[in-house]
């Protein structure tokens, strides 16, 4: 028999503890993300344990619960409790099933709990979690990370609020994803990737020059972006990890680039014709076919989740209004008939609602609306705080991320709930902050 | 030996003693008119010569003035075409009265200077989006273009770029600001 040994075992080699969660069970009535009248559910997240009661491993432990309290805290569904008002110490007596004295949870009103425990093993950590249903006295997620380095601690606790998300939302969330940006630097535009979070932001881009409009292509690989490096608006196509690209430089201007889900293929709104007007391109940029053919400005095409259709900012009514076009058929429609300046449209993951600017009466703020125009009127989603723009929906659709200008009218990224609620800085940096772009949810933790 | 040295001598004196007396009897007798005359025309001469003179140094003044004044012409001129933008209103790319007469001053002076090139870049006011407002700007420089165009300058001489709302000219959020901002801009290459 093969022995393995502790450093052998990686740190994506999981172990699940109770296989209460059967693949049979799967209805994810525990949060529905997508209600806008949604109430945060109250958790209660316990002090980590320290196995061996070793100096570091209270250490980390401390850490761990902070980085997992404000992961939890930033979904905007869930309502970390203060721990203050807790009755027992797991800790202490035991952070395991059998351990757990339930009424001691649902009777602060915490519908939800999270123990931790961490063991220091050879200079590295072992953690375990586990999340329990209070009311029905059930385990159900727990995990134990071997091999994890301090400085995967982050990223381990990530990992483990991306599968308690599929537990109770049944998606994965957000915590696989990232948010590329704009950020000035010495008065030039240069684009940014963090985490979802905004924690460990870094630059991508250093062409000293204007750089706008990052967008992700679905697999989390290549970003193509705007920049002037070349004297006028070109696209740049930039795989993340390799040296490998292109540059979409026709006559005139070459922007807006939005990638097809799916496929390495952009929309974008290029110039040389003489009128604005927007592409179908190969990430290399060849044209595959003219999708417009108007009057006016065709700017900011957003593919539909599932590929089929384009919805884009056009001018030939007479003002900027947002259309949606099928890709197949060419048909076209308007679907923003309030206000005279409707723009950036951004499509909800389900593919059910649309995210835009609309400027009235001066403010400039954003606003959601139902692609089925039955289903009611567009709702505000920020008011009277400073001017609004560049909407971005979170992988999961739960949250969405913009630029405003609330805070001593400096440009700055912030996130608040799909429905518009816990508005709140994303990101703390110099500079200015524009055009934040939401990935997919690619991480797949074995970096 | 001697004596000859003292003939010469006194045949020289006489010599020139009568040499004398003719030249100052002729004086004395018959020119008094025509040298009051000489010193006359002399001065007149000389007043001419000095007028001459100072039309001269002062024709040289106005041409140097004109000159200055030409160049000054020219660079003030210039200085019109580069920092006279045209403007336009909020979310729009059509040319107004004042924008037309401005465009018609530029395209005489890239007439009158016809190895000229220019760009012409289309700016934005902060409001809008970076997407839109990017083409705005495009159709706001090839408004200004078109124009020039059908004034007769050479769609060679004219290249444009659109900046969007990248490089406004007052940061402020006013009115007058958003006002300044929203322009076409030329730049001579």
């Amino acid at each position: 028999m093969k022995h393995y040994s502790m450093a052998t075992a990686t740190l994506v080699g999981i172990l699940l503890l109770l296989s209460v969660t059967s693949a049979v069970a799967k209805e994810y009535d525990y949060i529905n993300i997508s209600d806008p009248f949604l109430k945060k559910t109250p958790i209660a997240v316990t002090r980590f344990k320290a196995f061996n009661t070793a100096e570091d491993e209270i250490r980390e432990g401390a850490r761990a619960e902070q980085i997992l309290r404000d992961a939890l805290d930033f979904t905007g569904y869930l309502e970390v409790m203060n721990a203050n008002a807790f009755l027992s110490d797991p800790a202490e007596t035991g952070i395991a099933l059998g351990q757990i004295n339930f009424r001691d949870w649902t009777g602060i009103g915490a519908d939800l709990l999270i123990t931790g425990g961490i063991k220091a093993e050879q200079g590295l950590y072992m953690l375990e979690l586990r999340l329990f249903d209070t009311l029905n006295t059930k385990l159900l997620l727990g995990r134990r990370y071997h091999s994890v380095g301090k400085e995967k601690i982050r990223s381990t606790i990530h990992r483990f609020c991306s599968e308690l998300s599929f537990e109770l939302t049944g998606n994965y969330g957000v915590f696989g994803s990232q948010i590329s940006f704009v950020s000035t630097v010495n008065g030039n535009k240069e684009i940014y990737i963090a985490d979802f979070d905004g924690h460990n932001p870094r630059r991508i881009t250093r062409h000293n020059s204007i750089s706008l409009s990052p967008a992700w292509s679905h697999d989390g690989q290549w970003l193509a972006y705007v920049s002037y490096a070349q004297g006028k608006p070109d696209i740049f196509i930039k795989h993340l990890k390799e040296n490998r690209g292109a540059i979409v430089n026709y006559d005139g201007m070459n922007i807006a680039p939005d990638w097809m889900p799916d496929q390495l293929k952009l929309a974008a709104t290029l110039s040389f014709s003489g009128s604005q007007e927007i592409y179908l391109l190969t990430k290399k940029g060849e044209i595959i076919k003219r999708v417009t053919k108007s009057w006016g400005v065709n700017v900011s095409p957003r593919f539909s989740p599932d590929g089929k259709q384009i919805a884009f900012t056009s001018s030939r009514g007479g003002t900027p209004q947002i259309y949606i076009q099928n890709l197949e058929t060419g048909e076209v429609g308007r679907v923003t008939f309030e206000g005279r300046y409707n723009t950036s449209p951004a499509w909800s993951p389900d593919g059910k609602k649309i995210a835009y600017v609309g400027i009235e009466k001066n403010r400039i703020n954003i606003f959601v609306m139902s692609v089925d125009p039955g289903a009611g009127a567009p709702v505000q989603l920020t008011m009277d705080q400073g001017d609004n723009e560049d909407p971005t929906w979170s992988p999961d659709g739960s949250l969405i991320a913009f630029k405003s200008n609330r805070q001593g009218g400096v440009s700055r990224l912030f996130v608040m709930t799909a429905a518009g609620k816990d508005q709140r800085r994303l990101l703390h940096m110099k500079g200015q902050q524009s055009q934040p772009s939401w990935s997919a949810a690619f991480k797949t933790w074995d970096d | 030996m001697k004596r000859n040295l003292w003939m010469n001598l006194l045949m020289a004196v006489l010599v020139a003693g009568l040499f004398m007396t003719v030249s100052c009897a002729q004086k004395k007798v018959v020119s008094e008119s025509t040298t009051i005359e000489d010193q006359a025309a002399a001065e007149a001469a000389a007043a001419e010569k000095a007028a001459a003179e100072a039309e001269r140094i002062k024709q040289q003044e106005i041409e140097e003035k004109m000159a200055r004044e030409k160049a000054a012409k020219i660079a003030a001129a210039k200085n019109r075409f580069e920092n006279q933008n045209i403007h336009f209103e909020f979310d729009s790319a059509e040319l107004n009265a004042m924008a037309k007469m401005l465009l018609k001053e530029k395209a005489e002076w890239l007439n009158a200077n016809p190895m000229a090139k220019v760009t012409i870049e289309g700016h934005c006011d902060e409001r809008g989006t970076t997407d839109y407002n990017l083409a705005l700007g495009e159709r706001r420089a090839r408004a200004a273009k078109n124009y020039l165009v059908d004034l007769g300058v050479s769609a060679a001489r004219l290249t444009m770029i659109s900046f969007g709302e990248e490089k406004p000219l007052d940061p402020g959020m006013t009115e007058e600001a958003y006002r300044k901002n929203r322009r076409a801009q030329f730049v001579i290459k």
